[in-house]
């Protein structure tokens, strides 16, 4: 069987960090307080760097580049997980879909540094090295959540309603070891639930492309300042 | 135009987020090649979304420019760049800036319990009495600590 192609492999993975990168950023200005401004600012800033050096690789395959990958395609065409569509402006649901985004994360970084592409598996450990903070950070939060009995209901509320969409992240090999880690972390349980798969589109993705798009459309030949 | 010149004006540079340090300290410019009036240069950032990229590029080009030159600049994602490719001189530069450098490397990738239980310095006072704020600084590549002996916070190079 052949390999799948760069643009198979990667362009989902980008999407996803691009879409969350930016669902990341609307807290920019609004966190809880302004370390955490500061803090989940940088997480998105980061995860936005990661869709670029992506996008590059996968442009490089295809012929094109990485702005018209990131922002010239159809709403239908993007390839990104319903999780990190989904515009939920709640402190522990954002916590919630950081912890199930991370860890799931985690597992398919680990499984492409191991490519036979040496420049797929180079960006991989990369990823994987950045990423570290990412999740040393959701587990900050949600050790901090499950101290207070109300965090941990609104934490456990969210993850029953996300947690479908967090097993849509992965392909369905990799669910398995997602059900373990979160299961252990979490000191819960999590049902055997109906995956929320990729290809499907949630209403609110159509918005939030309408807006990040808006300047490059406005000005096709290229925005200067 | 020579290697040695290129790096020497590479190494004028001043980092565009710590200015304190130079390109060359700070381990980015990883190959230099001349071919006549050409300089090949492989840059590799540190964090991938380093939105400073663009900047050092550019100057890059400029101060090969200087020289006479023009920079054939190459940006290599799949390096690895680690905190250990941070020159010696550059850590010194950024302690006495006030930036605690990074701790070497180990073998295994660093934990929370690290960061909330280990000995970071405080480059005010020296004092090994210090703690975490945040995980994340004013950009991805540090991180907040506080300093309980001279009530001082300051920020922490991530070892990546």
């Amino acid at each position: 069987m052949p390999e799948p192609s760069r643009a198979e492999t990667l362009l989902p993975l980008a999407d996803d960090e691009l879409i969350v990168g930016w669902r990341n950023s609307e807290w920019t200005g609004i966190a809880p307080f302004l370390e955490e401004d500061v803090a989940f600012s940088s997480i998105a800033q980061n995860e936005i760097g990661h869709a670029r050096a992506l996008y590059e690789l996968v442009a490089e395959e295809l012929g094109t580049t990485a702005d018209e990958l990131a922002y010239d395609r159809a709403p239908g065409d993007y390839r990104c997980a319903p999780l990190v569509q989904l515009r939920r402006m709640d402190w522990a649901a954002t916590i919630a879909r950081h912890v199930l985004y991370e860890t799931a994360d985690a597992i398919r970084i680990e499984a492409l540094s191991s490519s036979a592409d040496p420049a797929v598996a180079g960006i991989a450990a990369r990823i994987d090295r950045e990423e570290v903070y990412h999740r040393m950070h959701a587990e900050m939060w949600l050790s901090r959540l499950q101290a207070s009995d109300e965090g941990r209901a609104r934490l456990d509320a969210a993850l029953d309603e996300l947690w479908p969409y967090g097993l849509g992240v992965l392909d369905a090999e990799q669910r398995p070891e997602l059900h373990g880690r979160l299961e252990e972390r979490l000191s819960r349980a999590l049902p055997d639930a109906a995956p929320v798969e990729r290809g499907s589109h949630e209403p609110e993705l159509a918005d939030l492309l309408g807006e990040m798009t808006i300047v490059r459309r406005s000005a096709p030949a290229g925005a200067r300042w | 135009m020579t290697p040695a010149a290129v790096w020497e004006a590479l190494g004028r540079i001043p980092d565009p987020e710590i200015p304190v340090i130079s390109l060359v300290d700070l381990g980015v410019v990883t190959a230099v090649d001349v071919d006549h009036e050409t300089a090949r240069i492989e840059l590799t950032p540190t964090f991938l979304g380093c939105p400073a990229l663009e900047a050092m590029t550019d100057a890059i080009r400029e101060s090969v420019a200087a020289l006479g030159g023009e920079a054939d600049v190459r940006v290599r994602t799949d390096l690895e760049w680690t905190t250990d490719r941070i020159t010696p001189e550059g850590r010194e530069k950024l302690r006495a800036a006030g930036f605690a450098p990074p701790s070497p490397r180990s073998g295994e990738a660093p934990t929370l319990l690290q960061l909330e239980r280990g000995p970071f310095r405080c480059p005010w006072c020296g004092s090994i009495d210090t703690k975490l704020e945040n995980v994340f600084g004013p950009t991805p590549c540090r991180s907040l600590r506080y300093c309980n002996a001279c009530r001082q916070p300051f920020e922490q190079f991530k070892t990546i």
